[in-house]
């Protein structure tokens, strides 16, 4: 047993390095997150255009929202683009995490064939979709026609089936939330489905009681990340918006607008209140889906959490 | 039969779905069972299933590298549609946008130039605050990691107006410091990342060593960060690629055409009628080829990188 007093100067001289560790983080903290925050709070009860000085001029931005059909047109545009995505997106994505975990003779290739579509730029995407999807000429419709439907969808001219569209491109790339699922369905005990087994449990059943459980808490990341991104889709509607006209509108998705808002018109304070209802939306989104994640998301014990 | 039908699908997918932990001599046996045909055509279906799906993943890609090498007088779009390569194979217009008027060579070297600063960036600031996190013990470590994981899922775009303002008013606008300096203030799923990995070294390491009188930047640099660059590789390879399509950043950021990058090169030829189809197709698929070249090699590492995470906290 040595005595005190040095053991606390290891201490000391361990915290002291911990922060110097962190002090990258920490500035980058402070210049990069907490001074944007307090700024575009600020920025927001004001009228500011970069050039001219900012006057305050109170709630006005948020109350402008209230007549502002861009604005309502872009929430609409996401939340049907959520709506349509995110269920779609999880069922197909698990579904396909499923076949692509079974042990077969060549699944590498094949997890390679899907993965590839998910590593690729939003922009690159969204150009190869926009010919593809041609009304006229596009490979898609040509495949239609020749099945029989004299009439196929105009997707991203038609203001109705835009964001189907842009969810239809989407589906290209699931395979990149199947590597998530795939990641936690290998973190699943082999003995548990032995067990189920020696117990008598069929597939369904394994999947109902096996596999599902303890997928929920992979699924609840997926889930939030999905509705989050969903705010950020920018880089296919930037593409599409530029290229056909008439569909600008059909894909004012938020985060387009806002940009638009901002560097566009350059609206910053309308564009910093637009920035804090996307921080408020968010953050109910994330807490309501934590509040009731307790109902259906099952934990295993972890010891490490116990320390 | 229904019951039958169960019983021996289960069979199949039990198969299909056994790991090394079951022993090898039952896994032969099982395979010359009596399901033997409920097992084939198991397999069968999902094959078709794999092939359908994979299919409609690379018919597109084939698609666009038909056109990609088609002569410019040869219409892209044609009835029936050309799947794969058959008739023109000029691969001139590679070089044609990569050297001629579209400069996508240059294009190429300018986004190069924001990925490695990015990396460097992340690599090192995310080291260094992970090994804080995870190795030392400090006042304040709880609530700061919080803090970490609160940033993760505010979306960065929220942000953008203020940030932008921010670097505009001290005169960055229109260089690639906003692109390239915020990594080396660090991002939190890397933080999260790597502190997860190097909680599972050893804390004996740490130890012996401080009983051999090195300290924390010595355990740091010749202990840890040799064992963690499994991990390192995983977050060098998200870097490159999310920032290597990154549009939204270098389109606030960037005024002048010589110092855009791909993406933005590339969604501007789509916006500017006029471009040929065959030489925007090449050029897509230019632009793609680096991400999917990364992705190739460092595959089964970002598998394992994702599964090592466990998302259970």
């Amino acid at each position: 047993m040595r005595s005190r007093v040095p053991v606390s100067r290891i201490r000391r001289r361990e915290q002291r390095a911990a922060y110097l560790f962190l002090s990258p983080w920490i500035l980058g903290l402070v210049a990069f997150w907490i001074v944007p925050i307090v700024a575009s709070l600020l920025l927001s009860f004001t009228d500011w255009s970069l050039i001219f000085k900012p006057h305050w001029i109170g709630a006005t931005n948020y109350r402008m929202m209230a007549s502002d059909q861009d604005f309502w047109h872009s929430i609409k545009v996401t939340v049907k683009y959520i709506v349509l995505s995110v269920p779609l997106y999880m069922i197909v994505g698990l579904l396909l995490s499923l076949v692509l975990n079974l042990k077969m003779r060549g699944m590498n290739l094949f997890r390679t064939f899907l993965f590839i579509p998910s590593v690729l730029s939003g922009v690159a995407v969204a150009i190869l979709w926009v010919s593809l999807l041609n009304p006229d000429v596009g490979p898609v419709n040509e495949i239609l026609r020749a099945i029989g439907i004299g009439h196929p969808p105009r997707w991203l001219q038609d203001p109705a089936w835009a964001v189907p569209s842009v969810v239809l491109m989407g589906l290209w790339g699931v395979g990149g939330g199947a590597i998530i699922y795939l990641a936690g369905l290998q973190n699943i005990a082999v003995q548990l489905y032995e067990a189920a087994s020696l117990d008598g449990a069929g597939p369904l059943q394994r999947f109902r009681f096996v596999t599902f459980p303890m997928l929920t808490p992979t699924l609840l990341f997926v889930l939030l990340t999905s509705l989050i991104s969903a705010f950020q889709v920018f880089d296919t509607a930037y593409v599409l918006a530029g290229s056909n006209g008439a569909s600008g509108t059909a894909l004012n998705f938020y985060l387009l607008n806002m940009w638009t808002e901002a560097f566009t018109n350059q609206r910053f304070g309308y564009a910093s209140a637009l920035a804090w209802v996307m921080i408020i939306v968010a953050a109910v989104v994330i807490l309501t889906i934590f509040r009731t994640a307790g109902r259906w998301v099952y934990y295993e014990y972890d010891p490490e959490k116990e320390q | 039969m229904a019951q039958v039908d169960a019983i021996s699908t289960a069979d199949a997918i039990q198969e299909a779905t056994a790991t090394e932990a079951v022993p090898r001599k039952s896994r032969r046996a099982r395979k010359t069972g009596k399901w033997r045909p409920r097992r084939v055509l198991f397999l069968t279906v999902m094959y078709i299933l794999l092939i359908t799906v994979s299919a409609f993943i690379l018919l597109p890609a084939s698609w666009m590298l038909t056109a990609a090498l088609k002569p410019d007088l040869q219409p892209v779009f044609t009835i029936p549609t050309q799947w794969y390569p058959s008739q023109f194979w000029d691969w001139a217009n590679f070089s044609r946008v990569l050297l001629g008027s579209l400069s996508f060579l240059h294009y190429t070297l300018n986004t190069s130039i924001i990925v490695a600063g990015n990396i460097l960036g992340i690599l090192i600031s995310c080291s260094l605050v992970a090994f804080a996190f995870a190795r030392l013990r400090f006042r304040g470590s709880k609530p700061l990691f919080s803090v970490v994981i609160i940033t993760m899922l505010i979306p960065w775009q929220a942000l953008m107006v203020p940030q932008f303002i921010m670097f505009f008013k001290i005169g960055w606008y229109g260089t690639y410091l906003p692109l390239i300096v915020p990594s080396f203030g660090g991002n939190a799923f890397f933080i999260f990342l790597i502190r997860q990995y190097m909680r599972t070294i050893p804390r004996e390491l740490d130890d012996a060593a401080r009983v051999d009188g090195l300290n924390s930047w010595q355990i740091f640099w010749r202990i840890i960060l040799p064992l963690s660059t499994p991990v390192l590789t995983v977050c060098a390879v998200f870097t490159f690629i999310s920032s290597w399509n990154d549009l939204l950043g270098p389109i606030i950021y960037l005024d002048k055409q010589q110092s855009f990058t791909l993406s933005v090169a590339l969604a501007n030829l789509v916006t500017r009628a006029g471009t040929p189809w065959n030489l925007l197709m090449a050029a897509n698929l230019l632009s793609m080829i680096p991400c999917i070249l990364v992705f190739f090699f460092a595959q089964k590492k970002l598998i394992g990188g994702i599964a090592s995470v466990g998302l259970k906290g």
